[in-house]
């Protein structure tokens, strides 16, 4: 089952009098359970893409098939919705809110959907839990480390259940032993059957996913099977 | 409707995190609504204090006498020169008025002399001095605390008895027991049969009975001044308040006859009475409201510039977390509500604090003037500061929830 389908979108901006072609024309498909990396040189339109099928921006032209719902039509709440009942993202500045704790960052989701005190709270922790930072839940942004911040970003990103986790070069602030950790976190997450997009431009971080899309100036340049997947081992900090 | 609360909710704990956050700030900038809010809060306290000064006063006054007098008290309607030159009124005049009207039900006349009144080493000086006979009880409210008012009798033979208020009372007698106790009056020997209750009235000064004696009419004229020097006042009451009107009707013819006045001469009295005292002071209470509204609408003006401005820096600091918030699915009115609520939930907190100040300062002013925090002034203090908060809160919420959720995860 397709989760999402990008029929010939194009992002146009207008910049003084000229228009800026920042995605000409891709097409795509991307399946339940599928792990995606999305690659790039920068100014690619990967960006662009990213914020796309995370419904941070419709496209200008195109049309965009999400779980069979067209969304690149849709206003501003309609893609609020979206982006919080469907859509986790995982970023590289992390974007924890900095004056609250991990719990209060990971129910936040939550709270935009609706979902009553208790619950939220108990599905926080569950989720924090996963990511094994259970002891951490009162802890500040700032008193965690890189690796941790990241990891409440994830358990951010899944305690709604959404379709897909997007994330947006997760290791690139973090150190490699670290970025291997998460990455170990996202191969486990994708295991247990949820669909992943990896927006990255290293290579060896994008052998984690199983299919590589490479974007050169707005166009889809290959599209290609990971033969030998790359699998991380687990490094200890993570506790499923 | 429960989305709303919820949200609302959710609101106030985001805004109570932030308001936290930057305690500094926030209590600078709820400094303008403190002001604001106490200015509104002791302004009308204070009005609402000189009203019901001024409506007690004025009922001190009856509502249903008359003043037959030869000036105008309150109305500008006759130039003061030809009030000036309308002949004196006397005690024939009294009396005749006396025997012909019928509707009254009493009529007394007064005339007043300052003086300082003595109780050994004990004085008041400046003291309004009544002078006036033994009906002028009925004509008042007046109550006694002690003894009672002059007699016919003490009245007619011109006795030296003297009614205090409450106030002389209190200060020539510290002690109490003023009754048949001595009091001097430039030197004449007064003998007390009467204090009277306290009347609690301050606005009408030297008109307070608390601050005035009473003494036998012709005494006044004996002792203090000429006769044919002083105008006097015939006081009238009607019997109720239906009557008033016909009274002052009669009155007025009566009054020309005893004055002798031909039919195309001008009235050379004046008919005095409570509701021109009450118009006048509806004016003036009226201008200090309007004075009173202007200066604390400006101060609260002054606060609400200032909330909005720390708002917009606040929106502005914050669009990252505003970007952050909306790409985990806060919707437009999510982001709407969070900062309204923040921006009232600060006016609220000014609000509180500034009433909280305006309480403890009214405690001062009621030294001066009767005022208190009433429910209403709490009421009206929320209310205000809420208000200020959403209005003032408006525009820079309305710039965070329009924010592109692209450009403001990018902002730095």
């Amino acid at each position: 089952m397709n989760i999402i389908t990008i029929e010939h979108i194009a992002k146009i901006y207008q910049v003084g009098t000229e228009e800026v072609h920042a995605l000409a024309d891709v097409s795509l498909k991307i399946d339940k359970g599928e792990y995606v990396a999305i690659m790039g040189p920068s100014g690619s339109g990967k960006s662009t893409l990213m914020n796309i099928l995370g419904c941070l921006d419709t496209p200008t032209k195109g049309i965009y098939n999400f779980n069979d719902v067209n969304v690149s039509q849709m206003n501003d709440n309609e893609l609020a919705k979206i982006r919080n009942k469907e859509i986790g993202f995982v970023f590289q500045t992390f974007n924890l809110l900095a004056r609250s704790d991990a719990l209060h960052n990971v129910e936040l989701p939550l709270i935009y959907a609706g979902v009553p005190s208790y619950d939220r709270k108990e599905r926080a922790k569950e989720a924090l839990a996963h990511v094994g930072l259970a002891d951490r839940m009162h802890h500040r942004p700032n008193e965690l480390s890189g690796g941790q911040r990241q990891r409440v970003a994830i358990a951010r990103a899944l305690v709604t259940k959404p379709s897909i986790i997007l994330a947006d070069e997760p290791t690139g602030n973090l150190d490699t032993k670290t970025g291997e950790d998460i990455m170990a976190l996202f191969n486990e997450i994708y295991e247990q059957g949820n669909t992943i997009i990896l927006v990255t431009h290293e290579e060896y971080i994008a052998e984690h996913a199983e299919r590589i899309l490479r974007i050169r100036d707005g166009l889809i340049e290959k599209d290609e099977h990971v033969k030998a997947r790359y699998i991380p081992k687990k490094n200890g900090e993570s506790k499923i | 409707m429960k989305d709303f609360l919820f949200e609302l909710r959710e609101g106030f704990s985001i805004s109570f995190r932030a308001i936290r956050a930057n305690k500094i700030r926030s209590i600078l900038t709820t400094l303008g609504i403190v002001i604001g809010v106490t200015s509104v809060v002791l302004m009308s306290t204070a009005i609402k204090g000189i009203d019901n000064a001024f409506q007690t006063g004025v009922a001190s006054l009856g509502s249903d006498n008359l003043y037959i007098d030869k000036w105008e008290w309150f109305n500008n309607d006759v130039p003061w020169w030809e009030l000036r030159n309308r002949k004196n009124m006397d005690l024939q005049d009294y009396e005749k008025f006396k025997q012909l009207a019928k509707l009254p039900l009493a009529t007394a006349p007064t005339v007043w002399s300052f003086q300082g009144v003595k109780n050994k080493d004990k004085v008041v000086d400046q003291v309004m001095i009544q002078g006036t006979n033994e009906e002028y009880i009925k004509t008042t409210n007046l109550s006694f605390s002690e003894g009672r008012f002059f007699n016919e009798l003490e009245s007619n033979g011109g006795r030296n008895v003297i009614v205090l208020g409450s106030d002389i009372a209190k200060t020539l007698f510290p002690q109490g027991y003023a009754l048949d106790q001595e009091v001097k009056l430039k030197g004449h020997k007064f003998k007390v049969v009467g204090v009277l209750e306290v009347q609690g009235s301050w606005v009408m000064g030297n008109f307070n009975p608390d601050k005035q004696v009473f003494i036998p009419i012709q005494n006044v004229f004996k002792y203090f001044q000429n006769e044919s020097f002083r105008s006097v006042t015939i006081n009238v009451r009607a019997k109720n308040s239906q009557m008033v009107e016909a009274t002052k009707e009669e009155a007025v013819g009566l009054m020309r006859r005893v004055r002798g006045l031909a039919y195309n001469e001008e009235n050379d009295f004046s008919i005095n009475q409570q509701e021109g005292l009450l118009n006048t002071i509806n004016e003036t209470v009226g201008v200090i409201q309007i004075a009173g509204l202007f200066i604390t609408g400006l101060s609260l003006f002054v606060g609400a510039i200032g909330i909005m401005n720390i708002m917009f820096v606040s929106v502005k600091e914050r669009t990252k977390e505003i970007g952050i918030r909306k790409a985990i699915g806060a919707k437009r009115r999510t982001i709407l509500g969070q900062f309204i609520t923040e921006s009232a939930v600060i006016c609220l907190f000014g609000g509180l604090i500034g009433l909280g100040i305006a309480t403890l300062l009214s405690l001062i002013v009621n030294q001066f003037l009767p005022t208190s925090v009433q429910i209403d002034a709490v009421i009206l203090a929320i209310t205000i500061s809420i208000i200020t908060g959403v209005l003032s809160g408006f525009a820079p919420a309305y710039t965070a929830a329009k924010l592109d959720p692209v450009e403001a995860l990018r902002y730095e």
